[in-house]
């Protein structure tokens, strides 16, 4: 595996971006400040984008920039702003009880463990990736097509969760 | 080199990252930004599979879009269920929300 004569730029860059991504995502899990948390989950998420268009599938990343590393992101950011009370170090603790905290690492190490192995021992189908992205067009051909009630049952369930969100979240009046 | 089961493992780290967040955090908003990780996790997933085995169907990207929009719906009730509590309860600490236990 350790065969570095057909290593090429393209390996490069799926590493570089693969250890950006990863070492923001554990920064979103580490920092006890939670504004640190949340600027790392925006790398995070740029991180994945820049994958997506590395995998020649452009329309996704764009999507992902727009709808995370922006939407997403000012959402979470605000709701930080309109939450956080108290001193801006102690907003992201951990739990307090040492036997959950072990048990949740524990439970995550086997399930990595678990994953990793299935992994290795899956004889995978020996395919190449394709340079050429045609994705809008056959997206576009989906969504209007076969998948067109799903495509319209998403937007309607989009307008219910944006409408809900709005009277959760100003409250009911007490009069 | 890199192939399809690299893309997969970046997918499975990123979702044990994001399920360790999500049960070892205490503020209910981390756990949402942990949520948020898992299913960027699987959207790797999606794509990659989509990309390396049948490039000339896009139904994983199609999957991959569905999940972003229920992931962003999924965010913006979370933030204002999180909001409505915090109103009650002037905390976001996820052992504070017991208002349906009896």
């Amino acid at each position: 595996m350790l065969d570095f004569s057909a290593f090429s730029l393209f390996d490069a860059a799926f590493i570089v971006i693969a250890g950006v991504t990863v070492i923001a995502a554990l920064g979103v899990v580490i920092f006890r400040n939670i504004i640190h948390s949340a600027f790392c989950l925006i790398l995070s998420f740029l991180g994945i984008a820049a994958i997506y268009f590395q995998l020649h599938s452009g329309f996704l990343g764009v999507v992902q920039i727009l709808v995370y590393a922006g939407a997403v992101a000012v959402l979470i950011i605000f709701a930080i702003m309109l939450l956080m009370n108290q001193d801006a170090n102690r907003t992201n603790q951990t739990t307090p009880n040492s036997k959950q905290l072990f048990a949740a690492g524990g439970i995550t190490a086997m399930i990595l463990a678990a994953l990793t192995a299935a992994i290795g021992f899956t004889s995978w189908p020996a395919g190449q990736l394709q340079s050429i992205d045609n994705s809008l067009n056959l997206l576009a051909e989906l969504m209007l097509t076969d998948y067109v009630i799903a495509f319209e049952t998403a937007a309607i369930l989009l307008l219910v969760a944006v409408i809900g969100a709005i009277l959760i979240a100003r409250g009911v009046d007490d009069k | 080199m890199i192939g399809l089961p690299h893309y997969i493992l970046l997918g499975s780290v990123l979702f044990s990252i994001g399920l360790f967040g999500v049960l070892s955090r205490r503020n209910a908003v981390a756990v949402l930004m942990s949520v948020e990780l898992m299913l960027n996790a699987v959207n790797i997933n999606f794509v990659a599979a989509n990309k390396f085995i049948a490039s000339d169907a896009a139904v994983g990207q199609l999957l991959a879009i569905f999940v972003i929009v229920v992931a962003a719906c999924e965010i913006a009730v979370g933030l204002a269920l999180i909001i409505a509590v915090y109103r009650q309860r002037r905390s976001v600490d996820l052992s504070d929300f017991n208002l349906l236990k009896w």
